[in-house]
């Protein structure tokens, strides 16, 4: 069972799902592909299922918003960990930020409930089938996705800083 | 050579005024037997020599604060050693510290369960002007969500920046009017937080 590497992982992938995951990439000796986003539970299926690729612990889910990207300007990212082989992979999703609705990993792996939260509290992510999908970290009146790149550096409409403090009055 | 033996020849004689502080009377009337003085400056006496502080402390402030409390700085030559840490008891709540909007309900109602008369003072910059966290999670200051007497500026503040803000506290308390509390000004401050 030992020796999976970046190469059988792809193989095997290729196999199973061929034109479907695309966008292999190896940056700094880890895997990363991507597949559309009405596929990301098969290929999660796949990846935890899979006697030879085993992936069975999500490390880490969360995305990112590329705001020049039209059409594709949120990537969810899942981080998945073969603890057996000790042998680490990415896998991204794209959508685009007019409909972001992704479907949750929650059923398959327990730890992607509350980074789904998470992941939908800063970023709009809407994950259908989430459980108890709403707000983890900010007041839950929040009534916009903070770390979405939408945003000006100094907000000038701002109520809640006295400018003539800080030398703009 | 012999070690030279030196004797302290012009010894001071301990005055006690000059190790403890005592409180000035209140100005009054007084003849033989009998002081009279207003009632407001008696209460105040009692109240800012006597102050429980209630420490909602959340970062770095608060370690301050703990020195402040200790032997060295001595927060107790105020009367203030009885820190309490149930909102019913205490008189002056200390903020200490960053508070994330979400933490604003919990202090706002640690403020309401208070009985009055009470005090705020918000310590820091955080405190008293969300400081450095110019951010979406973050209170930009305290008195956003409650009324704030006292403001001790810093980053965090030294223990002497919170001593003198306890005595301005102390100065506060001690020249209110019992009448305050009661007032249409107070009133209306309370309504602009939405309070009662």
């Amino acid at each position: 069972m030992m020796g999976l590497t970046n190469e059988i992982i792809k193989q095997r992938l290729t196999e199973k799902f061929g034109e479907a995951i695309f966008h292999f990439d190896e940056s700094y000796g880890m895997l990363s592909f991507e597949a559309a986003k009405e596929n990301n539970l098969k290929v999660l299926q796949f990846l935890f299922d899979d006697e030879v690729l085993n992936f069975r612990f999500l490390t880490d889910l969360c995305a990112v918003n590329y705001p020049d990207l039209a059409g594709r300007e949120l990537a969810v990212v899942y981080h998945l960990h073969n603890l057996q082989e000790n042998i680490r992979i990415r896998f991204k999703v794209f959508t685009s930020i007019a409909e972001p609705d992704v479907f949750t990993a929650s059923k398959l792996y327990a730890a992607a409930n509350w980074m789904e939260r998470e992941t939908f509290d800063f970023y709009g992510v809407n994950f259908t089938g989430h459980p108890n999908l709403k707000r983890i970290l900010n007041v839950d009146e929040m009534d916009y996705f903070p770390m979405r790149k939408e945003y000006p550096l100094e907000d000038q409409t701002r109520v809640d800083k006295d400018d003539e403090m800080f030398g703009r009055g | 050579m012999s070690r030279p033996v030196r004797f302290n020849i012009h010894p001071i004689q301990a005055n006690i005024n000059d190790a403890v502080a005592v409180a000035e009377a209140p100005q009054g009337y007084s003849g033989e037997g009998f002081f009279t003085s207003k009632l407001s400056d008696v209460v105040g006496l009692a109240r800012k020599n006597s102050m429980w502080p209630l420490p909602f402390a959340t970062s770095c402030c608060g370690i301050e604060f703990m020195a402040t409390m200790g032997s060295h700085y001595d927060l107790a030559r105020f009367g203030s050693e009885r820190v309490g840490f149930s909102p019913r008891q205490c008189d002056l709540l200390m903020v200490m510290g960053t508070i994330a909007k979400k933490m604003g309900p919990v202090l706002r109602q640690v403020y309401l369960q208070m009985a009055e008369p009470r005090w705020v003072m918000a310590v820091g910059a955080c405190a008293s002007s969300g400081g450095i966290f110019d951010t979406y999670s973050v209170l930009q200051g305290i008195d956003q969500i409650i009324p704030v007497d006292v403001y001790v500026p810093g980053c965090p503040p030294r223990p002497e920046a919170i001593l003198d803000g306890i005595l301005k506290v102390q100065e506060l308390i001690g020249q209110e009017s019992i009448r305050r509390r009661n007032s249409e000004q107070y009133t209306a401050l309370m309504n602009g937080y939405g309070i009662e």
